[in-house]
Formats: C-alpha cells, sequence, structure tokens
C-alpha cells in the first residue's frame, strides 16, 4: 500500500471496526429475521422468572453474600501492573540490567502487595 | 487532510479488506458449525455412545438443523428483566469473539526473509483481516469485554440463577485474565512487539514460543484460557447440576443460540490465539516450494491442523476431568499461576538481557532459580505464621464465647 506509515496504522484499526460493526450488523440482522417469522403468543406464565418449575420466591432482586468481592481489587492492581510490564517487556535489551533490576523491584513490591492479601486470608473461602 | 483518507485508496485495496473480511467471517461460522459438531461426536466417542447421527453424513449438518430450529421458536424475555440490557448482553458476547479472529494470521510465507506479506492483484498484503500494531492487546481487551457479556446478560435477567453464574462468572475470568496476560508478556520478551503478525514472524524456522520460553508459559495460558471460555473442567458459570444453566438461564430462542455461539466461537479464536502466541501461527516445513503453494496451501494446512489439536486438548479436557469446587479454582488461579508466570516472566527476561550482555547462561539461570526458590519458600513460611496465627486467634474467641460465629456461611 502506497501510503503514509501513519495511515496505514490508522487503516488497520479502521479495518478491525469494519469486522466489528459487520459482526454487530449480522448478529442485528438475524435477531431481526427471526423476529420477523417466530410466533408470539401471549401468556402471563411464560414471563415468570424460571426457579425450577415452581413460582419464584422473594423479590426482585435476592440478596446473596458474595464471596470473592476482594478479587477485583486485587485483578485492577494486577492489570494496571500488565499496562507497566507490555511496554517493557517488548524493549527489554534497550533498558539493560537497570531495567532488569527495577523490573525485579517493581514486581517485587507487587508480590507483596499479593503476599499480604494472602496473609490476611482475604484468598481464603471465607 | 485526516492522515486517515491521505494517500491513494484504490478500489483494489478496499475490495481486498472486503474480501478478508468475508473470508474471515465464513470460516469462523463453518468452524464453529463443525466444532460443535466435533465437539458433541468426540465427546460420545469418548464416552461409548453414537452422538449425532441423523442430520447429513455422520450428523455433520445436526448444528445447523438446531440454529434453524432455535430460529423458528417463539422469545420470552422475563417480566422482570431489564429491557434494554438483556437484549444488549448477547451483543456483547458474540461481537467481540468474532473480534478476536481479525488479528490472526492464518496464511502466509514466514520462512527466511519473508514475512508474512503476499501479493494479491499486485497489493502487498497480509492474510490476516487487520494487523494492528497493539494486536495482541486487542485481543485481551476483546476477552475482557466478553465478561460484560456475560455479567450484563445475568445480571439483567432480573432471577436469582443467572445473576448467581454471572457473579461467579465475572470472578472467574476476572482472575485467570491477570494469569493470561502475564504469561503472554513472557511471549513479548522474545517478539519485541505486540503485533501478531511480528510475533509470527519471530517464530518462523521452529523458534515456537512453546520451546523457547520454556513450556512453563504455555501450560499457564492453557489452563487460563480454559478457565476464561468457562469450558471444563472450570464451567461453575454454568454448572448445569448447580446453576440450571447459568447466565443464559432465562434466555431463549436465537438469543440464547447467540450465547451459544459465542461460546464456541471463543474456544475456535482462543485456540487461534494459542496457535499464533506459542505454536508459531502457520509456520512449518515449505519444503523449499515458492508461489502459492508456500504462500496459502502450506501455511493454512499447518495452522488448520494446529488449530485442530487444540480443539482436540479443549474437548479433551471437557470429556477427561471433572470439575473444580470454586475455591480449589480461585487457589489455583491465585496461589499458583500468578506467582509461577510472574516468576518465569522475570527467569526469562534475566536469561534475555544476560545474552544481550554476555555473561555466564549456566550463572545467571542457576542464580534466579536460587532466588525464586528462596522466595518461594520465604513467601510459604510467611503465609503459614500468618495462617497459624489466625487460627490461635479464632480459638481463643471460640474460648471465650464472645464473638458470635458467622452467620451466613454456608459451606
Amino acid at each position: 500500500m502506497a501510503s503514509s506509515p501513519l495511515s496505514d496504522f490508522l487503516r488497520s484499526y479502521l479495518t478491525a471496526a469494519i469486522f466489528g460493526s459487520l459482526g454487530f450488523i449480522l448478529v442485528g440482522l438475524l435477531l431481526f429475521l427471526s423476529y420477523l417469522v417466530r410466533p408470539n403468543r401471549h401468556q402471563a406464565q411464560k414471563y415468570l422468572s424460571y426457579e425450577s418449575g415452581v413460582d419464584p420466591v422473594g423479590s426482585l432482586w435476592s440478596q446473596s453474600q458474595i464471596r470473592y468481592y476482594i478479587f477485583a481489587l486485587l485483578f485492577v492492581m494486577f492489570d494496571v501492573e500488565a499496562v507497566f510490564i507490555f511496554p517493557w517487556a517488548t524493549r527489554v535489551e534497550a533498558y539493560g540490567v537497570f531495567g532488569l533490576v527495577e523490573m525485579f523491584v517493581f514486581i517485587g513490591v507487587l508480590l507483596l502487595g499479593l503476599v499480604y492479601a494472602w496473609r490476611k486470608g482475604v484468598l481464603k473461602w471465607a | 487532510m485526516d492522515p486517515l483518507l491521505s494517500g491513494d485508496i484504490g478500489f483494489a485495496e478496499i475490495l481486498i479488506v472486503l474480501i478478508k473480511v468475508l473470508i474471515a467471517f465464513a470460516g469462523l461460522m463453518v468452524g464453529v458449525m463443525l466444532m460443535v459438531w466435533f465437539e458433541r461426536k468426540l465427546v460420545a466417542d469418548m464416552q461409548n455412545r453414537i452422538g449425532p447421527n441423523r442430520a447429513g453424513p455422520f450428523g455433520i449438518l445436526q448444528t445447523l438443523a438446531d440454529g434453524i430450529k432455535l430460529f423458528f421458536k417463539e422469545e420470552l424475555s422475563p417480566a422482570k428483566s431489564d429491557p434494554f440490557v438483556y437484549r444488549l448482553a448477547p451483543f456483547l458476547a458474540l461481537v467481540p469473539a468474532f473480534l478476536v479472529f481479525s488479528v490472526i494470521p492464518i496464511a502466509g510465507n514466514f520462512s527466511g526473509d519473508n514475512t508474512g506479506v503476499v501479493t494479491i492483484a499486485g497489493h502487498e498484503t497480509l492474510m490476516q483481516v487487520a494487523d494492528p500494531q497493539i494486536g495482541i492487546l486487542l485481543v485481551l481487551a476483546m476477552s475482557s469485554i466478553a465478561v460484560y457479556g456475560i455479567m450484563l446478560a445475568g445480571w439483567a435477567s432480573g432471577s436469582k440463577y443467572p445473576l448467581l453464574g454471572s457473579v461467579r462468572a465475572s470472578a472467574q475470568m476476572v482472575s485467570y485474565e491477570a494469569a493470561l496476560g502475564l504469561s503472554i508478556a513472557t511471549v513479548l520478551l522474545l517478539a519485541g512487539a505486540l503485533s501478531t503478525n511480528l510475533i509470527v514472524n519471530e517464530q518462523a524456522g521452529g523458534r515456537w514460543n512453546l520451546w523457547m520460553t520454556g513450556l512453563v508459559p504455555f501450560v499457564v495460558f492453557l489452563i487460563a484460557a480454559t478457565a476464561e471460555l468457562n469450558r471444563p473442567p472450570f464451567d461453575l458459570v454454568e454448572a448445569e447440576q448447580e446453576l440450571v444453566g447459568g447466565f443464559h438461564t432465562e434466555y431463549t430462542a436465537l438469543r440464547f443460540a447467540m450465547f451459544f455461539l459465542a461460546e464456541f466461537m471463543n474456544v475456535v479464536t482462543m485456540s487461534a490465539v494459542i496457535v499464533t502466541l506459542f505454536l508459531g501461527g502457520p509456520n512449518g516445513p515449505l519444503f523449499g516450494i515458492t508461489g502459492w503453494v508456500s504462500d496459502y496451501l502450506l501455511p493454512s494446512i499447518y495452522f488448520f491442523g494446529k488449530l485442530f489439536i487444540l480443539l482436540f486438548v479443549f474437548v479433551w479436557f471437557r470429556a477427561t476431568l471433572p470439575r473444580f469446587r470454586y475455591d480449589q479454582l480461585m487457589d489455583l488461579g491465585w496461589k499458583l499461576l500468578i506467582p509461577l508466570s510472574l516468576g518465569w516472566f522475570l527467569l526469562v527476561a534475566t536469561v534475555q538481557v544476560s545474552q544481550d550482555q554476555g555473561w555466564n547462561p549456566i550463572v545467571v539461570v542457576t542464580s534466579v532459580v536460587v532466588i525464586g526458590v528462596l522466595g518461594a519458600s520465604l513467601l510459604r513460611l510467611s503465609i503459614r505464621t500468618g495462617n497459624f496465627r489466625r487460627t490461635e486467634e479464632s480459638e481463643e474467641a471460640e474460648d471465650s464465647h464472645m464473638s458470635p460465629k458467622d452467620p451466613g456461611g454456608v459451606r
């Protein structure tokens, strides 16, 4: 493709976006076609929430104890970590020994965070 | 002028993009159909059953028949559901599954000085729909968005089983996403780029990441991918015996089919990602042949062959392994896979830098391994003392009869 590197760069995203929107349209089209041909016979009982065949018990939003909610917080820690690790990993040689030591320190500190959570018993079925 | 539009965009370029998009779509849909049939047939074989054998030869059209049936079924959405989010969720589940496939190179000659570039009607292009420079980040981003599809589907249904399923799903997928990302980081150390084309190019000539990174990241990635896909033995999200159908209990007709399709499409695309990252993509011996055989035929045979083996492995897992308990699942992710992949990442990084600096590799590897083992044992010790102290405290509390016991704790 005879064009500047920047336009090549942007066009590959454009292609991905076209691909994605085509997927969106395809799914929508299928659902629309099915809406046209499928039967639609209303009956109040059909729209009850499923609870193994008996009438649903309790209100709309049932409360339940969500275990492992703290994992979402830990996940944020490791995902942000990945954001820092990925660019470094693609350019290891350029940063040399200094970068390596830095990375050891960085990951060490993060692992300490995981160890802290572990020791506090957060990672257990509480 | 906007750089997106500068330069010449010929008719041929647009046509090539369209053809690639169509081929990818068609290939993916057919692949998913075959995968559903293949899985049912193979599991049936492994369980000494016959499996689907009515629609078409060997029941190969069974998926199509099921799809057509669901197309004509009445759709029910529960009265208590959130209408907009309930309708949005199937899109969020299916579209990311499509998008991941757009960055997978499925053919092209990568041997020698070739970089997978093929020439179609005078235009140089790659055998993948798009090659953004952040290719592998796109894969990660899409697998994160797929979590939304499942989470919102369960939440919007306004029913108990789907809600429980989606809560499980989000915790599970989020946990394994971390291990997934960290094992990719090890591949990036060797490839030095995020683009999928360059990652495959790096593995040319039998330098597959499978052994170049020392097998461990591959195993971690495979396990994390299985969990990410909610495939057995990690299918707690839709554990039939506990949660009826999990997050899609309240979905019927074609919307249910969308989730089903998304699930199998994710299996196919995730296998393709593994092939790209670890098994050299379309790389393989070309026997010195040039021309269209080495550009399209042989590489695509290698690619789909590797894909097929991985799909077989996923089905094999399902037929062989019993489901994990939820706390075992979380322990595996957080206490084994994440520390392991982080440690291995540091090991590979050190080896990489030491090669660059010309240090003695044996000394470097031994010292890193010694440090790693020391660190791991320190960690174990620290956690053990932590556990010990906590049990002592709780015993004291029990003796004094002062603290109420965990009221909502169901084991």
